[in-house]
């Protein structure tokens, strides 16, 4: 089933909630809405589903137009984040419901639903939870049931929203392997909401990253984290440490800094912002260093190193603890960059990106180029 | 002994909260002498009046005609409460509107209105120099003095049953559920039949008994507007009081006693069908 969203925007009174979202889904594809809260993702699941409505743009799926569907008439299944199960329906009647309303000419026989929806709970390895209620579940339990009710109806694309928000940790992990299982198995198109970023890069083949109402960027998991396209997704991947350098040559430049292992960027002289993460980033001991140790903790695999300069600025960095003995607190230091990335300042942060795959293109400053495997 | 033993023995355990002893009892004596003695007073004094007399009394026309009048002026109020009561529920917790609050104030009107006022009110209105009442009687519908006056007094009385009942199951039913079950192709109606329904069921079924209850006893509106007149629009607690005043304690008694009795059996039909509605909640914990 591809899916095709162009254009759609969404407003509550005056809150932009999503403004002009393109994105297009194949068939069987597996995809991530990834974005802190107030980003718009949950808003765009729940149009999709029809239980929501854009004030512009178009969505399509295998050629139809489902904006003149009723979420009745789409067949998109819907896990919510905190299950909605009928709490005074058995697991098995919670699951045979979508079957069960069918309209009569439409409707399996009794036996054939009985089979389907054993055929689903063995699927999910439920079957022992037939005839519980809903309260008498386990979180993951309830999760995995909520899955199976959506299921029955042999949905056109699955749509969950943040399928492991409600859960501990341990379960969260032994059911996200379990989900990505399920749904490879299933070849089921599905999209899910998080804004746990470990989450999305493991579970998705695409994620869509999206801050305030638009699509920062969409790749592959790989793809995005090593070539952050806006600052947004930048700080939101955690290259949380901004340095104002200069650009020469294709080399960046700013005192007290190393950054020969950064490669050459095609890109015009002049300031630019670099990103990095703290991991990225290595205190060098220097009489001259412009930079100083003002703060050293540990949490006993790395040492957190915080740098300043006379001009106030903070720097963050990690280094592991056995390769940081030799730092002391106010010793000066110069910084060496092992990866990062650049943005000419203010520009790709503050412009919409129309189609922003396309238009707000990487920057990286580790660009290898291998023509075609390159970003889309 | 080198250890310290634990010198309490495990079944002395404190309760973490205090004075349950005191509140139980203080509960327990108030119900006692508020509730059962009184309940239990009516049982000893119907039960002395002997069987042969006491069916005497109820086959009396009068009795019987009371009593008819009385159940049904309360089924059909009741059942107009029933649905009208779900649709106001509805609107108080689904909809946003201007006056929401003041609306759902005025819900306990006919709580707190003493009944006589709410009467006299009704009669007034309905009688054929009234405002409804000039409208209706050249239409030839008469509502004083006839079991319409008795129904809208009932129904205006224990309107409130089923509004405030079911409002907070409603206000607790989770959007998401129904919305769960439009995704799943569900049409509204289905969604109020096979999700919404059961669910508020239980609080529907409280709220009706209670209407229902209220309006068999229902007493100072209803003499106001019913005429009374003796086989026509006597109420059954009105013939009890009237015994009552010519010193008949015996009928006053045997006519109360089954009042009582509709409205236990009533109460206990009506708990067994919420625990089996509520089963699903059972093990919860």
């Amino acid at each position: 089933m591809t899916i095709e969203i162009a254009d759609l925007t969404r407003r509550f009174d005056r809150t932009e909630v999503l403004r002009g979202i393109n994105l297009a889904i194949a068939e069987g594809e597996l995809v991530a809405l990834l974005g802190p809260s107030g980003s718009g993702k949950t808003t765009l699941l729940k149009i999709i589903a029809g239980l929501d409505w854009p004030d512009t743009g178009s969505l399509t799926v295998n050629g139809q137009d489902w904006l003149a569907k009723r979420a009745q008439d789409r067949r998109a299944g819907f896990v919510f984040q905190h299950y909605a199960l009928f709490p005074h329906m058995k697991v098995r009647d919670n699951i045979a419901f979508g079957l069960t309303v069918l309209p009569r000419r439409d409707r399996p026989s009794a036996a054939a639903i009985r089979a389907r929806v054993d055929e689903l709970m063995r699927f999910l390895q439920i079957s022992a939870l037939a005839d519980r209620f809903p309260a008498e579940l386990s979180g993951g339990q309830r999760q995995r049931v909520a899955l199976g009710r959506a299921m029955a109806i042999s949905p056109a694309v699955l749509l969950l929203d943040e399928p492991f928000g409600a859960l501990d940790a341990l379960v969260r992990r032994d059911l996200r392997r379990w989900l990505r299982d399920v749904l490879e198995t299933s070849k089921t198109t599905s999209i899910f909401v998080t804004h746990d970023q470990e989450e999305a890069f493991e579970l998705a083949d695409r994620v869509v990253i999206m801050g305030a109402g638009r699509i920062e960027q969409i790749g592959r998991p790989d793809e995005i984290y090593d070539h952050p396209a806006t600052p947004f997704v930048a700080r939101f991947l955690g290259l949380s440490v901004e340095l104002p350098v200069r650009l020469r040559a294709g080399r960046v430049e700013a005192p007290g800094l190393d950054a020969t292992a950064l490669p050459r960027r095609a890109m015009a002289d002049g300031p630019a912002m670099l990103f990095a993460r703290p991991a990225d980033l290595a205190p060098v001991p220097a009489q001259d260093g412009p930079l100083r140790v003002a703060a050293i903790s540990s949490t006993g695999a790395l040492l957190h190193v915080q740098l300043t300069d006379d001009g106030g600025l903070a720097v963050e960095t990690e280094v592991p603890r056995r390769r940081g003995l030799h730092l002391s607190l106010g010793q000066r230091v110069t910084l060496r960059v092992e990866a990062g990335q650049v943005f000419r300042d203010g520009a790709p942060a503050e412009t919409p990106a129309e189609t922003p795959a396309a238009d707000s293109r990487p920057v990286p400053l580790r660009y290898e180029h291998s023509s075609k495997e390159s970003l889309r | 002994m080198s250890l310290a033993m634990p010198s309490l023995s495990p079944a002395r355990r404190r309760r973490v909260l205090p004075g349950f002893g005191l509140t139980m009892g203080v509960t327990l004596t108030y119900l006692g002498i508020v509730v059962l003695i009184p309940v239990a007073a009516l049982v000893v004094k119907g039960a002395g009046i002997g069987p042969a007399r006491f069916w005497d009394i109820l086959t009396a026309p009068r009795t019987l005609a009371a009593l008819r009048l009385t159940l049904t002026a309360a089924a059909i109020a009741t059942v107009i409460n029933a649905l009208y009561g779900l649709l106001m529920a509805w609107v108080l917790v689904r909809y946003q509107f201007p006056g929401k609050r003041v609306l759902d104030a005025l819900m306990d009107i006919p709580f707190a209105l003493p009944t006589a006022v709410a009467g006299l009110a009704l009669s007034a209105l309905f009688a054929g120099n009234g405002w409804y009442g000039a409208i209706l009687e050249p239409l030839g519908i008469q509502v004083v003095y006839t079991l319409a006056g008795v129904v809208i007094a009932m129904t205006f009385t224990s309107l409130p049953f089923v509004v405030r009942t079911v409002q907070p199951v409603l206000e607790d039913l989770d959007p998401q559920i129904e919305e769960a079950a439009r995704t799943l192709g569900a049409e509204p109606f289905t969604i109020f039949r096979r999700v919404v329904l059961p669910v508020i069921f239980p609080a529907y079924l409280t709220g009706i008994t209670l209407s229902f209850a209220r309006s068999l006893g229902e007493f100072g509106a209803v003499i106001f507007i019913a005429g009374n007149l003796p086989m026509k629009t006597e109420i059954a607690s009105l013939l009890a009081v009237i015994r009552l005043e010519e010193y008949d304690y015996n009928g006053a008694a045997a006519i109360a006693l089954v009042l009582l009795v509709i409205a236990l059996a009533l109460l206990a039909v009506s708990n067994l069908l919420q625990s089996r509605a509520l089963r699903y909640k059972a093990d919860a914990a």
